[in-house]
């Protein structure tokens, strides 16, 4: 470019482009200062190690829930506002078949069915955690999957079938909707107290392990969600089902031409989906104990945040998403008050969003 | 002889039917509307009465059907003026009334109390709050101008939070100014006079004071209370206000600057193409809407007088969406008649069914539905229902869920969400007569 | 009408903007998407009150030529002069509001509006496009005055294209012609200086067509000049004075329709095609 050219780009500088610079000032100056309070002695080098631990075992949870998230967006044309009503079913159906088993003989069966809904199961009482009754977590886990997948596949034969040719914004009211009556059934049968379902987390101590002790739920929650993310990188690089969700990510009418059944397609997303939104919310639970019915609503917008931030359509890009999300909820402890940390990954959203409205991966072909 | 009858009243219904016809549009409209109106208190009124209900009650459900309708009606308006006319798809609803009602807290809150306010009089407080949360849309309106639409939406939700999450952060709760503590308070919210009080204000002043000592006592034989006086007028003021909106906002419909609002919503490209500078109208109707909504805001959460950061959780913004899909959204009509259905059958209905029950009926709540099952599995359904009656604050949710869902799939343009309104602020099928609106 | 040019193989230089009959002056115009070239150093005119053709091969470059006169896209490089005023880069609204408006190849009714609603739309300086003065009640007055007087015009310009009948109608629930019709009516209605016209005949049925021509040259008799593009060289042939040809984003030839249907290179350039 000519030098005159040069100038008439500078003079030019869009908004856009100005934001994006101010943002990456921004960052570096919040790096180096990082850099100077460890440095310093301000912050801990431990704490700042525990920040960034934390970081990426919330972007685990939000990442198996952003999967979903994205899936549905870049096959099914909506943005699914009860992806989070998902991920409470999976918390609920998987912790009552976990109490069911894990407590026979120790509590009533109609506690240990409503969850402790009437202060009959505690769970310390049942040794609910992943040394005391190791079988009945993990058939909750299986089972938070299955029954999730089961109540998705049934919402989509009754509400979303209906609407498949009808526009996004249709969809995303049905989905309001769907999130509202999912939610408040379970508050009917289970009572919107909150409660804490899991026994404090054995932790593991060994004495060559340089850093502190390991919290086993934690380590259950980063082991069982690894894997499964693995899983659907293999499922969609190397299976034809892969491929075809690919496809029809990619360009839906292409890929009906070429003959990929987009019912299959669409069940196999809702499978997919569906059970890893489950999964998150039974492994959040194990990792906090805490259950309430707000549990999926209140994790959307984080998850949105993250799909988003990484463009709609893209897999791994939501995952990168997730990452970058879960890691601004930790470490902007650093600066913030806890009770504002969320208050800094949405306004992160919204500024990367001003700067590039289709997202950080959109446009990059992938999943 | 019972032939002939039936004749007469068919006939009559279908004189009736012709001269609605006759009317304009907008008259048409406001005699459905008010007939909707006053056969709902009918209903209520009379099925209230013969189901023993004390007339106590009775009123105090017509009131705040009435307060809610009012109040549900200005948010559905304004967010038929974003969605149903621009198509922004704004969710953010719940944060712009929660800065119209903090602002209009801190202006009016006594500056002794803790957190401290300006002590300013209530009607500042109130201009003070609709223009700090119209600048506020304005400033949000900026990335609408360059993100698509469904993460538009996105974008509102997260400044809800934001606003909500700060409001009820400990980090604002006090901020120390020279001697006085101001702040959020947190979440314990602030104190302030509500806005109702303007009106024993108003009944006070030298001139209207005799008319409302007059109207006082009149009331006072009636046996009924001051204060029941105080709400019935305050109802009236929520029904001024929603009746200026309305007539305003049609204006607005029906004028070239609607029409630019239409023609974004269909196609922006095209709007620019004939020379309209749309960036500048979305951010104006942005505005409006957003001042708006911190009007009905300082009206609703402002007629108590604690303002907690509670009153503003995402899912109000929702309440807002079903009224406007019931109504329909692109029809100002529409809005208010969705936002009073929505009142009156999906909101207070169920708690007027569930006193009825309870006035009715021996139920007691078993703790769990796990008791009430076993018991139902013994012969004995009572137990049952009476749990679900007590769960009846969910069960509304599940009622306005399923409603959605239905509405989507068999009616997505609502009760009024068909009718051709033409932005224009003539008739246009006149082809050069007279002056009719 | 004496500006003749000779057409030579390559493309040739525009004239200097001397000529004051130059409504529109197009100058080394650049455009690329990512690698892709898609206008590779454009330069043309067009003259005040004719009828120029634009034509070209598929891949030509003449959509993204005519997104980057009329602000849809910013170009990367060169210059757009129009009636002496550069309007280079500048966002549709600003270009519209000087005179130059365009009609889209898919036609863009809005569906969801009546045509009388579409019509309505079109001209410039509406009182009543200010917020405020549409909700005052004085002001108010001024604004229903102004439109009686744009709804006389509206029906006078759908009588003009014969889609009066259609009036009331959802624009979307008009044939493909028929839209095509309502575009031009209303890209009309904003009074123009010159009309961009995006492929005006595509599917649009041969009975129309005679229509649109003949409203075309009726307004081209009161003084509004065009530029379309099209892929029917019989109406290239017949209702154009001037022909510029486009290929691989640059200027092939220009000149008079005669000259342009045997000159070489176009010939070849359309790869022996229907010229």
């Amino acid at each position: 470019m000519s030098i005159t050219g040069l100038q008439t780009r500078l003079r030019d500088l869009s908004i856009q482009e100005a934001f994006g610079l101010a943002l990456a000032v921004g960052v570096v100056i919040l790096t180096v200062d990082l850099v100077r309070l460890v440095a310093v002695g301000e912050l801990a080098f431990d704490r700042l190690l525990s920040l960034l631990w934390n970081g990426f075992v919330d972007s685990l949870y939000i990442g198996l829930a952003a999967i979903g998230l994205s899936m549905t967006y870049s096959i099914l044309r909506f943005a699914n506002f009860s992806h989070g009503d998902l991920i409470t079913v999976g918390a609920f159906s998987g912790w009552t078949v976990a109490y069911l088993i894990g407590g026979i003989g120790a509590a009533g069966f109609g506690s240990r069915l409503l969850l402790d809904a009437d202060g009959g199961a505690s769970a310390r009482e049942l040794g609910m955690n992943v040394v005391g009754s190791p079988l009945a977590i993990l058939l909750g886990l299986v089972a938070a999957a299955v029954l999730t997948v089961l109540i998705a596949l049934a919402v989509d034969r009754l509400v979303y079938k209906k609407l498949r040719r009808a526009g996004g914004i249709t969809l995303l009211i049905a989905s309001v909707g769907v999130a509202l009556t999912l939610r408040y059934l379970i508050a009917i049968v289970y009572t919107q107290d909150a409660r804490g379902l899991v026994a404090s987390a054995p932790v593991w101590e060994p004495a060559w392990l340089p850093v502190g002790p390991i919290n086993l739920h934690e380590l259950t929650l980063v082991g069982a969600a690894l894997a499964l993310i693995i899983g659907v990188h293999l499922l969609l690089q190397y299976t034809k089902l892969g491929k075809s969700m690919r496809a029809m990510s990619d360009n839906r009418d292409l890929a009906l031409v070429t003959g990929i059944s987009t019912e299959r397609v669409i069940t196999a997303t809702w499978i997919i989906g569906a059970g890893l939104a489950g999964v998150a919310g039974y492994l959040i639970v194990l990792d906090r104990s805490q259950i309430t019915i707000n549990l999926g609503w209140f994790l959307l917008l984080l998850v949105f945040a993250a799909v988003i931030l990484g463009g709609i359509g893209s897999i791994y890009g939501a995952l990168a998403g997730s990452l970058v999300i879960g890691t601004t909820i930790n470490l902007s402890l650093v600066w913030l008050p806890s009770d504002l940390n969320e208050v800094a990954a949405f306004t992160l959203m919204i500024l990367v969003l001003l700067i590039k409205p289709e997202g950080l991966f959109a446009g990059v072909e992938t999943a | 002889m019972t032939d002939r009858r039936l004749g007469g009243l068919s006939e009559r219904l279908e004189a009736g039917r012709q001269r609605l016809d006759e009317l304009p549009r907008w008259k048409a409209d406001l005699v459905v509307l008010l007939g909707a109106v006053g056969l709902t208190y009918l209903v209520f009124g009379v099925v209230g009465l013969l189901s023993g209900v004390s007339t106590n009650e009775i009123t105090g459900f017509l009131y705040t059907v009435t307060f809610f309708g009012a109040v549900f009606g200005l948010l559905t308006l304004a967010l038929n003026l974003h969605w149903g006319y621009t198509g922004l798809f704004n969710i953010g609803v719940a944060g712009f009334m929660a800065v119209g009602v903090y602002t209009m807290a801190v202006l009016t809150a006594d500056p002794t109390g803790s957190p401290a306010g300006f002590g300013l009089p209530i009607p500042i407080g109130v201009v003070g709050g609709v223009l700090a949360a119209a600048a506020v849309g304005a400033v949000i309106a900026l990335p609408a101008l360059r993100v698509r639409a469904d993460y538009f939406a996105i974008v509102t939700l997260g400044f809800s939070e934001i606003v909500r999450l700060s409001i009820t952060s400990g980090s604002l709760r006090q901020i120390e100014f020279g001697d006085t503590v101001y702040g959020t308070g947190g979440g314990s919210g602030i104190r302030y006079t509500p806005v109702d009080s303007v009106v024993p204000w108003l009944l006070d002043l030298p001139g209207i004071g005799v008319a409302g000592d007059t109207l006082y006592g009149i009331a006072a034989a009636g046996g009924v209370s001051q204060s029941v006086v105080n709400r019935l007028l305050y109802a009236l003021v929520l029904i001024a206000f929603v009746v200026v909106c309305y007539l305003s906002l049609q204006r607005i419909a029906r004028s070239p600057f609607g029409r630019i609002l239409k023609a974004i919503r269909e196609d922006e490209i095209v709007a620019r193409s004939l020379g309209k500078n749309t960036q500048l109208a979305k951010i104006k109707v942005f505005a409006l809407g957003c001042g708006l909504m911190g009007l009905a805001g300082i009206l609703w959460i402002g007629s108590r007088s604690l303002a907690t950061p509670e009153s503003f959780m995402p899912i109000v913004t929702f309440y807002i969406f079903v009224a406007l899909i019931i109504g329909g959204a692109g029809s100002n009509t529409g809005s208010v008649a969705g936002a009073f259905v929505f009142a009156a059958f999906l909101w207070e209905g169920p708690r007027f069914l569930r006193t009825i029950l309870r006035a009715n009926l021996d139920t007691r709540s078993p703790p769990t539905i796990y008791d009430a099952g076993v018991d139902l599995l013994a012969a004995d359904p009572m137990p049952l229902v009476g749990y679900f009656i007590g769960s009846l604050d969910e069960l509304r949710w599940v009622l306005i869920g399923v409603v959605l869902v239905v509405l989507m799939i068999y009616r997505p343009n609502g009760l009024f969400g068909d009718r051709k309104e033409i932005a224009a602020a003539v008739d246009l099928s006149n082809r050069g007569g007279g002056s009719n609106e | 009408m004496s500006n003749q040019q000779t057409a030579a193989g390559p493309a040739t230089e525009s004239e200097t903007a001397a000529d004051a009959d130059t409504i529109l002056e197009v100058e080394g115009l650049e455009k690329r998407f990512g690698g892709i070239v898609a206008v590779d150093g454009t330069s043309f005119s067009v003259e005040r009150g004719t009828i120029t053709g634009l034509i070209g091969p598929n891949g030509a470059g003449k959509s993204t030529t005519f997104n980057c006169i009329t602000g849809v896209h910013k170009p990367d490089d060169g210059s757009v002069v129009f009636d002496g005023t550069d309007i280079t880069g500048q966002p549709p609204e600003k270009i519209a509001n000087h005179g130059l408006v365009r009609t889209f190849q898919i036609a863009r009714e809005l569906p969801e509006m009546t045509v009388l609603e579409n019509m309505m739309l079109g001209p410039k300086n509406q009182l009543g496009e200010d917020l405020w003065r549409s909700v005052l009640p004085g002001a108010r007055r001024t604004v229903i005055e102004q439109e009686k007087t744009l709804r006389q015009q509206a029906w006078e310009t759908l009588e003009f294209f014969e889609i009066d009948h259609l009036a009331e109608e959802y624009a979307g629930t008009l044939s493909g012609g028929q839209r095509k019709l309502l575009d031009l009516a209303r890209a009309q209605s904003t009074d123009p200086e010159m009309l961009l016209l995006d492929e005006p005949m595509a599917g649009v049925n041969p009975s129309l067509e005679k229509k649109l021509l003949d409203r075309v040259h009726d307004l081209k008799q009161q003084g509004y000049s065009f530029l379309l593009v099209e892929h029917d060289m019989d109406v290239i042939m017949q209702h154009c004075e001037r022909v510029i040809v486009l290929h691989q984003g640059a200027v092939l030839a220009e000149g008079a329709p005669k000259e342009i249907r045997s000159n070489e290179a176009v010939i070849e350039a359309y790869l022996g095609g229907d010229v």
